[in-house]
């Protein structure tokens, strides 16, 4: 009974308090009470603490601040008999364990014992989840590719039962964070990730299976970063926990699935996680708690089957997860598309260097293709390919359609990358003709042909296109005579429309795009997306748009008509204006598109950098995702991304994607790229050409040497000597406000 | 011949069979002795002038019967029922206006023995009421809540403050059909002046009026009373306790408050501990001194400190019989005159303390919120020094039951998520599935016309076998505890498969014990939160929830079923109808006021024919919200899973509950 449940989590939180009161006593007889405390790359202090309390802790006398908090939250044991109810109180204990557990990981940092090496593999868990990787996995959150997360606490009975479970989660697009342990059927205590380890599962962030920390405590680190969403995507303040505690309910499809036998820390963990809306399925008989209120649905629920156990937590969680699988002998999904394939795993390769190999996508008439067909051409193209080694390999798709246009060519074009990428076994790279494609040894064992590449791209091109093409058909090229001279006629096609593309600007079209996917997590926010602005994840251009318009025109990518022009110079227009005003909830009035000082674009939270200015030197900076060093404007990254997500305006800052900073529109208002003064040397490297031409086009050809890095400058006074120095033309231009 | 069963409690019952023997008379006897008047008892008796008193009797009394100035037996009826509301919202808005004057004292610094104990709760209603609070000198913000209080009992014009705590649509209602108290004292006075003779004759005028002379009680005296209580002495939250006769000790000093007001008993319960008072009683030979309550200054210091209740009104002759109380302290309400001359046969001292309220047979130690401890000290004292009088005699009852009381409003939201997830979306959420077909309010007194107690315990198990979560109060909470229902294992071994699962996910009793009878205004909190939640009905009426007070005797009584129908919650009353020999006023009171306010009060003495038009009313109301239907053992939400464009789709509203998954499917 849930009583059994209480007495656990209320037991442990006090266990977890006295541990966490004696690792901080010790903490500060050794350092000292200021010593300062921080987990890493993180804008959020103790995030889970600082969600809830908006109480930053910085020091350990801060810490010992955020435990009486804790020890607050800390209540009776129920009794045998005649007990005084528990919910509330177990609620309660389980928040005091998540501030517990938090402590105890910040102090485990402090200690140099975080992130797990495990003793047994050497493997080295993940550790704490930074700020970085939460804003890159944005887009992924938001347009389905990423829909649910799974917390697999313990270990299954058998490894091969773990893998069948992490699997069926992977092709569900489901990522799944690891922790905790248990016993096995063999009564050895282990734990999943162990057992993943074992039958030669990749781990890490790119297949979706996160091994977070070996104890239950490690838990913690997906918590605090779900709540982190909050903040970050949703928008709500530190301190507004039921905001917080909404946000994750109704917006972070999070469960938890426990193997093995559950201990008091479990109970606990998971009770904390319960407030959060996140409900607990145990393959063990323990008692369960089916009314519903604080989860949606069931809080507790046990299925012994673990081929049922995912599809039940689905259900519980209240998540629909819709998959199009290709009719191929290997499991397919977003999971499976960060797999590496090595030198002595690969069976057989194509382009990279080694082949002559491309891509390419044609509009044909529907008369001319026969659906659904995959044509190989080629000698002794089967004998070949069963040798394994290298191939010469063109993929030629010709798709017809009545809603078909030559635009949505290199749209379907760009998906190849990811039709091939999402097989198990399969790794692809690149595109158009400087593809690199691998199939692994054990996909091949499991029966993967080539005819299945194009199956593969046939199922794959109907279903992410499937109100534009109503005929596909694949044709793949073996012999080197063939691919050679068709990727002539192929690189034309590539240079027309690149062409085409670099010619389009703001000015010519009638129609912007809205992009509205972050909505699920960032509900004010709105991104406006026009020829010469992508959107700020980087994710999206303006014919991404228009194609999936024309996908589903109900979706998250809505025409916006420009209508007369308010201000041509800010980028302001009548009909962008009105359409904000009814699609941010109210909360974005105007917007100017070509500037960041008077109504610039609000940001979600999964921008790939940050535009923010440094008024000292008259100009702006930008810092990409990712870069952990100080900045100019005297925060990090992580920082400063706090302050501009959320979908609110903040002049001065915006969050942009990275292909904007080359756009003649890039801070067109106010003065262009000129205005540049500080961007890190991984940005300055990413744009090379691009940036260079631009610097020629604005005329100042050397621009980009007087632009300082971080190895010139990481503060402001040092900034506006090296700028000084360099005789930036910022310097002398008209103030900035 | 078959006994005649008085009491359903097996222990009073004993008692009773005791003083039978010792010719000792009780209510109990007087009530079979006494048969009530059949006149008056169905309201058609008119004495309001000393032209009468007139009788509207006869075969035809509705069309042909007319008092000496012409009033018809509507007219009579209507007028009766009227002035039993003003009376009972009189006393209770009596309480309150003295519990508004303590808090200002206490923010004036002139009752020192008293404190603001819960800080939290008086932001909180600072809040309600408009008030600054924030960074404000705590008897800065009390004062200016006691005054806002006060200013509701002698207001003229406009609205009692807390009508805007109710929800919005039931604040229309009472607009619409202008009900909406202007002042506590001017309502019940209007009354008076209204059932005088010759002024207000029109059945349903008079008793529309009588509708916002009980809101004034309900919203005004009841809540005022309620949240300055927990202002002064804390927020009730969950308690043992134990209930019964068996409270009493042999050893210890019996000392027994009994009535209605907390504010001298908690101030016993501060100084009965002294060590001074304890020597005291021991140099008397006790061995410590054994305080408890009785009645709803019982439920007021039950719920806040766990002291043992001797149980309801009927019990108060029973205790004395005991011959183990050496004192029992009255104020005011519900005291019944006999205990006086019933203590001269026994040591019992009864000690009057209310300015108020004097009896013969008892001592008088007046009550003064300036020297509150010294006062409460001359009562300990006066207890110890009659324990050496204590006689053999006297019928020893050792059955005592435990029980788990201290149900707020407060308490309940956070019993349902705790500190961070506080709400009602579980409780919600149950009776949106089916877990919980309903709830009841099942309040009121007890009654020695009926087998004491039994009508309340027949209605309490069967209520819960049918899923229904009942809120108690007052004297049917007495019953409900001595009879050992307020426990958490009562729900695990006799609730419906529904109630059960939710009993025993939150871990609480089936019946929920909210404190004293003024404490009703409990229920309406809770109801207006359920109603905020979402999900049910958005304001009071129409939620699948009844009141009931099987037993009741108390005019008190009437004013509370009065504002909980004109509140929107159809009510049940046990027994014989106070206005019965008129069948226009009875459809007024039924069908009308449900037609316009969705509440009614009905009289109906048949226990089982209540239980069915209370499980009728639920599952109406339960039809109405499109609930799903009640079917024993068969429950469960809805699913909706969510793919990312309906969670695009997910309305971005603040919600206090941190509502569940309604509000998102619109």
């Amino acid at each position: 009974m849930s009583k059994i449940i209480a007495s656990a989590a209320i037991s442990a939180s006090h266990h977890l308090f006295k541990t966490a009161e004696e690792m901080l006593e010790k903490a500060i007889a050794e350092k000292g009470k200021d010593f300062v405390i921080e987990f890493p790359d993180t804008a959020f202090y103790l995030p889970q603490i600082y969600a809830m309390t908006a109480f930053p802790v910085k020091t350990l006398a801060d810490m010992k601040v955020a435990l009486e908090m804790a020890r607050e939250m800390l209540h009776d044991m129920p009794e045998e008999k005649l007990w005084k109810p528990y919910l509330g109180e177990a609620l309660d204990s389980g928040m005091a364990t998540l501030f517990c557990e938090e402590i105890i990981l910040a102090l485990r940092y402090l200690n140099g014992l975080e992130p797990v090496t495990d003793p047994e593999t050497g493997y080295v868990y993940n550790g704490f989840i930074t700020d970085t990787i939460q804003r890159n996995l944005g887009i992924q959150l938001v347009d389905g590719r990423m829909p649910g997360f799974a917390a697999i606490i313990g270990a299954a009975p058998d490894a091969e039962i773990a893998e069948k479970i992490v699997r069926e989660l992977q092709e569900k697009n489901i990522l799944t964070f690891l922790s905790g342990q248990a016993k096995d059927k063999n009564g050895k205590l282990t734990n999943v990730t162990q057992q993943l380890l074992s039958r030669k599962v990749e781990l890490g962030w790119d297949t979706y299976i996160v091994p977070l920390g070996p104890d239950t405590e490690h838990t913690l680190y997906a918590l605090s970063w779900s709540i982190r969403a909050s903040m970050i995507f949703g928008g709500n303040k530190p301190g507004d926990y039921k905001a917080h505690l909404k946000y994750t309910k109704d917006r972070v499809f999070a469960f938890a699935l426990v193997l093995g036998e559950l201990d008091e820390i479990k109970w606990s963990t998971g009770a904390g996680a319960i407030n959060m809306g996140y409900p607990a399925i145990c393959d063990t008989d323990v008692p369960v708690i089916h009314p519903t209120g604080v989860c949606t649905y069931e809080h507790v629920e046990k299925e012994f089957d673990h081929k049922k156990i995912v599809q039940r937590a689905f259900e519980i969680r209240g998540l629909k997860v819709t998959v199009e699988k290709p009719p191929i002998p290997v499991a397919y999904g977003p999971a499976f598309e960060g797999e590496r394939i090595r030198k002595e795993d690969m069976f057989i390769e194509f382009g990279g260097q080694r082949t002559p190999a491309f891509e390419w996508v044609r509009t044909k008439e529907l008369d001319e293709i026969e659906d659904n067909k995959v044509i190989i051409v080629g000698t002794n193209v089967e004998e070949r390919f069963k040798a394994g080694g290298k191939m010469p390999l063109a993929i030629v798709i010709d798709v017809a359609g009545r809603k078909m246009q030559n635009d949505f060519e290199a749209i379907i074009e760009r998906k190849m990358h990811h039709n091939i990428n999402e097989a198990q076994g399969l790794w692809h790279m690149g595109q158009r003709d400087i593809v690199w494609m691998r199939i692994s040894n054990q996909s091949y064992k499991d029966g993967i042909t080539l005819e299945h590449i194009g199956i593969i791209h046939n199922t794959m091109t109907h279903h992410r296109f499937k109100s534009i093409v109503d005929k596909v058909q694949t044709t793949l090229y073996c012999d080197e005579k063939d691919v050679l001279e068709l990727q002539e006629q192929a690189r034309a096609v590539y240079r027309e429309r690149d062409k085409r593309l670099g010619g389009m600007t703001d000015e010519t079209v009638d129609t912007f795009y809205s992009c509205l996917l972050c909505q699920s997590f960032a509900p004010s926010h709105v991104c406006v997306i026009s020829p010469e602005r992508l959107g700020l994840c980087g994710a999206y251009n303006w014919l991404d748009c228009k194609a999936a318009f024309e996908i589903d025109p109900t979706g998250g990518n809505q025409p916006i008509a420009k209508g007369p022009a308010v201000d041509d110079k800010r980028g302001r227009w009548e009909g962008v204006d009105k359409y904000l005003k009814s699609n941010s909830a109210g909360a974005v009035e105007t917007l100017n598109l070509y500037t960041i000082m008077d109504n610039p674009m609000t940001s979600c939270g999964c921008f790939e950098c940050i535009v923010a200015i440094v008024p000292e030197a008259n100009g702006v900076m930008l810092v990409q995702r990712g870069h952990t060093g100080e900045t100019p404007v005297g925060m990090k990254f992580s920082t400063l991304a706090g302050t501009v997500g959320g979908g609110t305006q903040n002049p001065g800052f915006s969050g942009i994607g990275v292909n904007f900073i080359t756009s003649k529109k890039f801070l067109f208002a106010d003065g262009g790229i000129k205005r540049i003064v500080w961007m890190t040397k991984n940005l300055k490297e990413r744009l090379g050409e691009d940036f260079k031409k631009r610097c020629v086009e604005e005329g100042v050809p050397d621009l980009i040497d007087k632009i300082a890095d971080e190895t010139a400058a990481e503060d402001s006074e040092k900034l506006l000597e090296f700028l000084t120095n360099a005789g930036h033309p910022a310097l002398e231009m008209e103030p900035m406000f | 011949m078959d006994k005649t069963i008085k009491s359903a409690s097996t222990s009073a019952e004993e008692i009773i069979e005791w003083g039978k023997q010792h010719d000792i008379e009780t209510c109990f006897d007087r009530a079979l002795k006494m048969k009530p008047c059949p006149i008056g008892e169905s309201g058609a008796c008119c004495k309001v002038c000393h032209m009468g008193p007139c009788r509207f009797t006869g075969k035809n009394a509705e069309e042909e019967a007319r008092g000496v100035c012409g009033a018809t037996l509507g007219t009579v009826a209507a007028r009766n029922m009227v002035r039993m509301i003003a009376a009972g919202t009189a006393a209770h808005s009596d309480h309150a206006r003295d519990m508004a004057l303590t808090l200002l004292a206490v923010a004036n610094g002139e009752a020192k023995d008293f404190k603001i104990t819960d800080v939290k709760k008086l932001y909180r209603v600072a809040g309600i009421l408009g008030i600054e609070f924030e960074g404000r000198p705590v008897n800065d913000v009390a004062r200016d809540v006691a005054t806002t209080f006060v200013e509701d009992f002698g207001r003229q014009k406009g609205e009692i403050n807390y009508t805007k705590r109710a929800p919005q649509k039931t604040q229309e209602r009472w607009r619409k059909w202008n009900i909406v108290p202007r002042g506590i004292d001017r309502e019940v006075v209007e009354a008076m002046h209204r059932t005088n003779i010759g002024v207000d004759h029109e059945p349903d005028h008079l008793l529309t009026h009588g509708l916002r002379v009980a809101l004034a009680d309900g919203w005004g005296g009841c809540m005022i009373s309620t949240d300055i209580s927990d202002i002064l002495f804390g927020t009730p939250s969950p308690i043992k306790a134990e209930a019964s006769f068996g409270i009493f000790k042999e050893d210890e000093v019996n000392l027994i408050v009994h009535g209605h007001e907390p504010t001298l008993a908690e101030v016993i319960v501060d100084t009965v501990n002294e060590p001074e008072m304890i020597e005291y009683a021991k140099s008397k030979g006790a061995k410590g001194i054994n305080l408890g309550g009785m009645c709803c200054t019982a439920n007021e210091i039950l719920m806040r400190h766990g002291i043992p209740t001797a149980g309801g009104f009927t019990n108060q002759e029973l205790g004395i019989m005991t011959g183990l109380i050496d004192a029992m302290t009255v104020d005011v309400q519900c005291i019944m005159p006999a205990i006086g001359e019933l203590s001269k046969k026994f040591h019992t001292k009864v000690i009057t303390t209310s300015e108020k309220a004097k009896m013969q047979g008892a001592v008088h130690i007046e009550y003064d919120e300036h020297r509150a401890k010294e006062v409460a000290r001359e009562i300990i004292k006066t207890a110890c020094d009659n324990f050496p009088n204590r006689k053999a005699e006297g019928s020893h009852i050792t059955l005592k039951s435990t029980l788990i009381g201290g149900f707020s409003e407060e308490y309940i939201a956070y019993m349902q998520g705790g500190k961070w997830r506080a709400s009602f979306r579980p409780l919600n959420d149950a009776i949106m599935a089916g877990r919980i077909r309903g709830v009841v309010g099942l309040a009121g007194c007890d009654n020695p016309r009926v087998a004491s107690t039994g009508i309340h315990k027949y209605l309490a198990t069967e209520l819960i076998k049918n899923d229904v979560l009942i809120v108690s109060t007052g004297c049917g909470s007495a019953a409900c505890a001595t009879a050992g229902y307020m426990t958490p294992e009562m729900a695990l071994e006799n609730a419906g498969p529904g109630l059960r699962e939710v009993c025993e996910a939150i871990g609480i009793p089936p019946i929920l014990h909210l404190g004293a009878c003024v404490d009703n205004s409990r229920i309406l909190t809770i109801a207006t939160a359920m109603a905020a939640e979402g999900g049910l009905s958005d304001e009071i009426a129409g939620m699948p929830a009844v009141g009931i007070a099987p037993e009741w005797m108390s005019e008190k009584a009437i004013a509370i079923g009065c504002y909980f129908a004109a509140s929107g919650v159809p009510v049940i009353f046990g027994g014989e109808s106070p206005v019965g020999a008129s069948k226009e006023v009875t459809k007024i009171m039924t069908e009308v006021w449900f037609e316009r306010f969705m509440g009614a009060l009905h009289f109906e003495p048949d226990p089982e024919k209540m239980l069915q038009m209370c499980l009728d009313y639920i599952d109406k109301a339960r039809e109405n919200l499109k609930l799903r239907k009640y079917e024993p053992g068969k429950f469960g939400a809805e699913r909706v899973l969510m793919d990312m464009a309906a969670r695009r789709e997910i309305k971005n509203t603040a919600h206090a509950g941190v509502g569940g998954i309604n509000e998102s499917q619109g």
